[in-house]
């Protein structure tokens, strides 16, 4: 399953590394993460995504809870969260053709375009990292020469 | 990590003044004093109630040791760091209170994490202090500069590196409240030189609060009430005591509930004691190198009452063929044990004394009767004599066997036990009774060689008024042989007890079994001879090569005021049975034959 875990930690050096290091030594997986301090400057958010079995879920989150410096620790719902990822593609555009077709494709996605050279794109993206691999797949064909990726900022809904 | 003080200054003489600092809603009164970071270690180290630490001095930690001549704290200078570390880790285990171990920067840091490590696998109390270089060195590839606190991680409770003379209190009343709370552990305080040099006005915080840290939660009653109720309905329930329940000192209420529910005794090897071995509900412990009769018992069960074990793989053998058959209750202190080996039916989270306490309290309000004489009892006792007298043993005058039960009959019986780690280790474990609970002690999860000797000399400190034993084998007892000198020199006179059969017995056993007889990397040639190398360091060294020349040994050992090292030449050839191979399952196990 995938999930989506949502950490407030201090907001002191060093919490990064042990919160990844947790990951790679219990022989989990990191599948995107992004930090940003909070509202309240004694606190950053970490927001990580990960793949496994519920099982293995369950047991990353009790040893992120664990650790002295987690505060709180959620494995939030997907269906009662808002999450959000930003990427920004780089695309070829080999003819003339290609710059309209993905206009058009930006314009299905609700992607901002930036940037529009002689012989590339690009294109910014927030969405649900499902909806950017789906754009993915559909640019590939122009030719994508870079991707880079935020990885998911969540917020569970209030009374969910 | 949060301590929120609001301070007011009623006097503002330069060194010394009286605060008023209210933490938490509550007003006390501290002593505001002008100090070095060292000096204020020192200090707040008395104030935890230290009275010795173990270590070896280097240029990043000279300052604090030279508040050594101003404090009450007594220096025990070890050969080497990794051995600083046992003994704080054996004091810690024995006395329940962190043990202290000092180190340099660079090879003096990396020297105790192997120490550091094996506190942490067995969930010992201990905080380890090392020095850094400057503050303004750090990442520079200093001179003995290592990243300890990178290092560390993931072998620590928690870390700490004050980067300023003041932060220093703060990080000690914390790691000693980190160290020895919930489920114990180590604790680094990483201190830079110039941050132990410099002078800083000090608040010593009497209260705080760790936001992300709770060592213990409340045990839930109506879960309890649901474990109980399970147990009496199993037909074939036992209790599997680990290491936990000693950690804990839950020893009667153990004893309590095994009397009252009427439940045969099982431990993992870590938790070996936990329960009088003598009893007659005790099988002993469980897993790879498990007393036959508790590993039927075991593979019999339906129902397991577990408490504070992580279920290891030595334990349990395989994780699948176990959890299939049983019903499991697990109580823990860690709720990240719950469901981490095995999938529990019933988890009680919390200090495992705490809940068998509660589970005492709700036994006494139950009126389910409970039958004395059920038909898995007769069969747990029967099974019990039958290989108290049948597992066959070594034949010759010297099988480990023997020589075990020779010490166990001589010893009395709040002595303290720590063995080394290999063959001898599991052979105390099958032939060594622990009477009193809470006198056996081994590096049972990290398994490092050389763990016994120095967790000797630091448990002797803890309980200077009992005798305390190293079961030992030569491998093992080579690897931190030097604390001999610490031994003899600072006074402590533990008992090495060595049964050598010249060899890293357990590998050489592995190589028999699983390598066709390919011996390689195993021999130690009878070098060195252990009594004149206990001689040559000012102990007492004696070799036992019969049955009579061993109990004059150990008599002549409890009567001596210095360290004795006992040789026993055994026979190599002799392995640990019964045997679970790796990735089998307890009923898999491989009898004497």
């Amino acid at each position: 399953m995938w999930a989506i875990l949502s950490i407030l930690v201090e907001n002191k050096p060093g919490i990064l590394f042990k919160v990844t290091h947790l990951f790679r030594s219990r022989n989990f997986n990191i599948d995107s993460i992004s930090v940003g301090v909070t509202d309240n400057p004694e606190y950053s958010r970490m927001t990580i995504t990960t793949v496994g079995d519920e099982k293995q879920v369950a047991q990353i989150v009790k040893q992120l809870d664990k650790m002295i410096d987690t505060v709180e620790v959620r494995h939030l719902d997907e269906h009662k969260t808002v999450y959000r990822e930003l990427s920004i593609f780089k695309i070829r555009l080999s003819n003339a053709n290609d710059s309209m077709e993905i206009n058009k494709l930006a314009g299905a996605y609700g992607a901002k375009i930036h940037d529009v050279k002689k012989d590339s794109i690009m294109v910014e993206l927030t969405a649900t990292p499902d909806q950017i691999k789906a754009f993915e797949e559909l640019a590939r064909p122009f030719g994508i020469l870079d991707v880079a990726r935020t990885g998911v900022a969540a917020i569970q809904r209030s009374g969910a | 990590m949060l301590v929120w003080a609001e301070t007011a200054i009623t006097s503002d003489s330069m060194y010394s003044c009286i605060l008023t600092i209210k933490i938490m809603g509550i007003e006390m009164m501290t002593t505001m004093q002008s100090m070095t970071g060292a000096k204020a270690l020192m200090t707040a180290m008395e104030k935890e109630g230290v009275r010795q630490v173990f270590g070896l001095p280097g240029g990043a930690n000279l300052p604090m040791y030279d508040e050594f001549a101003r404090c009450d704290i007594r220096h025990i200078l070890v050969r080497h760091e990794q051995s600083a570390a046992h003994m704080a880790d054996g004091f810690g285990r024995v006395s329940r209170k962190p043990g202290v171990c000092f180190a340099t920067s660079g090879p003096g840091a990396t020297n105790i994490l192997t120490g550091i490590a094996t506190a942490q696998a067995d969930s010992a109390p201990m905080v380890a202090v090392t020095g850094q270089v400057p503050v303004a060195m750090i990442g520079r590839d200093a001179f003995q500069e290592s990243d300890i606190i990178g290092m560390a991680n993931p072998v620590v409770k928690y870390a700490f590196q004050p980067r300023t003379a003041a932060e220093v209190p703060a990080a000690v009343r914390k790691g000693f409240y980190i160290a020895e709370t919930g489920r114990p552990g180590p604790v680094l305080i990483d201190i830079p030189k110039d941050v132990q040099q410099n002078e800083s006005e000090m608040v010593f915080p009497d209260e705080f609060k760790i936001r992300g840290y709770h060592p213990w939660s409340d045990p839930d009653i109506v879960a309890v009430e649901k474990a109980i109720d399970m147990l009496l309905h199993a037909q074939k329930p036992i209790i599997l005591a680990g290491g936990g329940a000693i950690i804990s000192s839950a020893f009667a209420e153990l004893q309590a509930v095994a009397e009252t529910l009427m439940l045969p005794v099982v431990t993992t090897f870590k938790g070996k004691g936990a329960f009088p071995e003598t009893h007659p509900l005790a099988l002993g412990p469980i897993g790879m190198h498990g007393h036959a009769e508790a590993n039927k018992m075991m593979t019999e069960a339906d129902c397991v009452l577990a408490i504070g074990t992580r279920f290891s793989d030595r334990s349990v053998g395989t994780f699948e063929a176990f959890e299939k058959r049983l019903k499991i209750i697990h109580m823990d202190v860690d709720p990240a044990e719950i469901g981490k080996n095995q999938t529990a039916q019933i988890a009680v989270v919390g200090d495992v004394k705490a809940s068998l306490r509660v589970m005492i309290k709700l036994l006494a309000k139950n009126s389910t009767r409970l039958t004395k004489e059920t038909p898995w009892l007769k069969h747990v006792k029967e099974t019990r004599a039958y290989w108290k007298e049948n597992l066959k043993l070594h034949p010759g005058e010297m099988g480990a066997a023997k020589i075990l039960r020779k010490l166990r009959e001589i010893l009395p019986s709040e002595s303290v036990i720590t063995t080394e780690v290999g063959q001898h280790q599991m052979w105390a474990s099958l032939f060594y009774d622990v009477i009193q609970p809470g006198t056996f002690f081994s590096s049972t999860g990290l398994g490092t060689m050389g763990w016994g000797f120095p967790a000797a000399i630091g448990a002797k400190v803890a309980r200077p008024d009992v005798p305390v034993v190293d079961i030992a084998g030569d491998g093992s007892f080579s690897m931190t042989e030097n604390s001999l000198a610490t031994a003899v020199l600072e006074d402590i006179p533990v008992i090495v007890f060595i049964l050598n059969n010249s060899s890293l017995g357990m590998v050489a056993q592995w190589q028999r079994t699983f390598y066709d007889r390919r011996m390689i990397g195993v021999e130690q040639s009878r070098c060195p001879d252990y009594v004149k190398l206990a001689e040559s360091y000012g102990a007492q060294g004696i070799r036992a090569q019969s049955m009579a020349e061993l109990d004059g040994a150990i008599k002549t050992a409890l009567g001596s005021d210095v360290a004795t090292v006992i040789d026993i030449p055994i026979d190599p050839e002799e392995d640990v049975l019964p045997f679970v191979a790796p990735g089998t399952s307890l009923s898999d196990m491989i009898l004497p034959s």
